[in-house]
């Protein structure tokens, strides 16, 4: 897929609640084909702390809008510094960036589950995947109500479960504590979170025997596979997880 | 209002932004890019014309397969960053069978970087390499520790220094070059070393050695704990040191060490680089190497220069 540099419009940031909040970029010339679990790296100026483009999933693309969507969660200099850009200014981004989820392969019932701020590229696969004719289940995990987003948006797409760490929404407990794993099954896996919540996933997917594709996070720099930076330890070796990844099917990765 | 005309003598004058670095090495532009930090130029094919680019260095290759540090390799700093990605290739006849055929016909100058851990390996790798038609020069990193000889580096000292360099000239017959670190106390040292060992030119510098600690973890970031600088915060570093090789040998000095825009690029040529390299800043602008190639282009043109040899400081 062709990469492009692209100064895009922000057309809304959305402060969803304290830590996170939505940004929707747009353009007047129609945005590149992306891939769901692809990622862009944005431009954040101005800071000597704030060096490198900062990582970030493609969260949903609305075609007809012309619109890209990213969740971003506050946790350090850049991404504050990112929340507090307003609509009309401009952001510079490398895009799209990673291989993304394989929804060719052949299932009919996956499970998507995300974690925290890993929920952001599973709107995105919904989509994709609703488009296909799949419907997919939701699988959310967060710390409690509050910190589980845009509901509302992920329904559109497909059927929605949720935990939370203190069970004020949905069940109480980890999104590998779900009833549903009991009651149900499923065929595909496909996961983005937090790294202890993806590895519990990827040992039951084994159990089950269900094929399961993760979303890595690792830290990068150059985004394009040119610096050898962001490598993860697979079983074909190191692996970058820009450009190899950053989705990668939990068998092949040293779990 | 009164228009000034400036006397438009740009179109009368023929600029020239070629640069001869000798011994068949001649670049349509000063500009390369740096080594690890622009792959094998492919991967930015999508983002610039990679004939535009003087030169590419690519990735650093040695004898046989490694597989680098264990990740974390990589810690952002202040204006820059640290890496620690420990010379990870698939080795020089995995490139020569795999990689070469592929870039062998981007119509810029495609140079090697060569590393080892002993002489045989330097040696054997160049030899590999003199044999590709299509590639006019290699770039010596002498950065790296010389295992055999207790893990000091090669490019730290003036005598291992020399003798790297005197044996890969006897095999490799081409164009030279011959990357220096800055981690030593004097680099003229090393520099006359390597010209007397028979360089054809001197790049410098390397990444400077580093170190980050995440407070919160109490533990250092780097999976080596310690790792190389660079970025925009080693640029004054770079600058004194390209002064001072440049005054004090005769071989062309190649000039490196955080240039992120075309200003960075003129003055490197001013303290005597006679071409340059971009490094980390192909991370934060993946089509910086033609913006900075062509702002030197600009930078004539206002000066009424008709060759890069006319750029020159004032002192
Ligand atoms: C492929 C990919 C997709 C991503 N998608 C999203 C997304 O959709 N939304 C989102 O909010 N974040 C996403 N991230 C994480 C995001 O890139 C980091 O949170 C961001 O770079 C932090 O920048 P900062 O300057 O705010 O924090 P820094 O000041 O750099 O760091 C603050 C804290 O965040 C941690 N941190 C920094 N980078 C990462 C990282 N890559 N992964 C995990 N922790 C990190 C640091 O260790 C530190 O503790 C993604 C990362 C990758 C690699
Ligand atoms: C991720 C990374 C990998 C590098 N790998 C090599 C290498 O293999 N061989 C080498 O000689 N220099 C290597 N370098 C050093 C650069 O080529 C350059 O000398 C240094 O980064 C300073 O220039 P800059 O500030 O423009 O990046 C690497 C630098 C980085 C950031
Ligand atoms: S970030 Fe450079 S190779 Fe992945």
């Amino acid at each position: 897929m062709k990469k492009y540099i692209a100064d895009l419009q922000v057309k809304e940031n959305q402060h969803l609640n304290n830590s996170y909040f939505l940004l929707k970029l747009t353009s007047d010339q129609p945005l590149a084909e992306t891939k769901a679990g692809q990622f862009v790296e944005i431009r954040i100026d101005g800071s000597k702390d704030v060096f490198l483009r900062r990582p970030i999933s493609i969260h949903y693309t609305d075609k007809e809008k012309n619109e890209i969507w990213l969740l971003i969660q506050k946790v350090g200099k850049g991404t504050e510094q990112l929340s507090k850009i307003k609509s009309g200014e401009f952001l510079n981004i490398v895009y799209p960036l990673g291989n993304g989820f394989s929804i060719e392969k052949n299932f009919s019932k996956p499970l998507l589950i995300g974690g925290g701020v890993g929920v952001a590229p599973m709107l995105e696969l919904g989509a994709k995947l609703k488009e296909k004719g799949i419907e997919p289940t939701f699988l959310l995990g967060a710390r409690s109500a509050k910190d589980l987003l845009e509901l509302e948006m992920f329904e559109k797409f497909g059927r929605v479960l949720t935990t939370t760490e203190d069970g004020s929404v949905g069940e109480k407990g980890f999104v590998t504590q779900h009833s549903v794993w009991e009651k149900e099954s499923f065929d595909q896996i496909f996961t983005c979170g937090p790294t202890p919540m993806m590895k519990a996933i990827a040992k039951l997917a084994t159990e089950k025997q269900i094929d399961c594709e993760v979303s890595l996070e690792n830290k990068m720099a150059c985004g394009v596979g040119a610096c050898l930076c962001c490598v993860e330890d697979t079983k074909d070796g190191h692996r970058c997880v820009c450009s190899d990844g950053p989705v990668f099917n939990s068998k092949n990765l040293k779990w | 209002m009164v228009k000034i005309h400036k006397k438009t003598s740009q179109t009368l004058i023929k600029m020239n932004t070629t640069i001869d670095l000798g011994k068949g090495l001649v670049l349509k532009n000063p500009v390369m890019t740096a080594s690890g930090t622009f792959g094998y130029g492919i991967e930015f094919a999508d983002f610039v014309d990679l004939s535009q680019i003087g030169g590419i260095i690519v990735k650093g290759t040695t004898l046989h397969h490694r597989e680098g540090n264990p990740y974390p390799r990589m810690a952002e700093t202040p204006s820059g960053m640290l890496n620690a990605v420990g010379l990870q290739n698939k080795g020089v006849d995995y490139f020569i069978e795999h990689i070469y055929p592929e870039i062998k016909d981007i119509d810029t100058n495609i140079i090697v970087n060569v590393s080892g851990s002993c002489i045989e390996d330097y040696v054997a790798t160049a030899e590999k390499i003199n044999d590709l038609e299509k590639i006019p020069a290699i770039e010596l990193n002498i950065s790296c520790p010389n295992v055999k000889k207790g893990g000091m580096g090669f490019g730290t000292d003036p005598n291992q220094a020399k003798e790297v360099v005197s044996e890969v000239r006897k095999v490799y017959k081409k164009h030279l070059i011959v990357k220096l670190t800055p981690n030593v106390t004097d680099i003229v040292s090393i520099a006359k070393a390597v010209e007397s060992a028979g360089a054809d030119s001197v790049s410098l510098i390397n990444t400077m050695l580093g170190m980050a600690i995440d407070a919160k973890k109490r533990k250092p970031i780097l999976s080596t704990i310690t790792g190389g600088m660079s970025g925009a915060c080693v640029k004054p570093v770079a600058l004194r040191m390209v002064w001072q090789v440049s005054n004090a040998i005769n071989i062309p000095v190649i000039g490196l060490g955080g240039i992120m825009n075309e200003t960075d690029a003129i003055e490197f040529l001013l303290a005597g680089a006679k071409a340059i390299e971009i490094g980390t800043a192909n991370f934060i602008d993946p089509a910086i190497t033609i913006k900075v190639a062509e702002g030197i282009r600009n930078y004539m043109k206002e000066n009424n220069f008709s060759s890069l040899n006319e750029i020159k400081m004032d002192i």
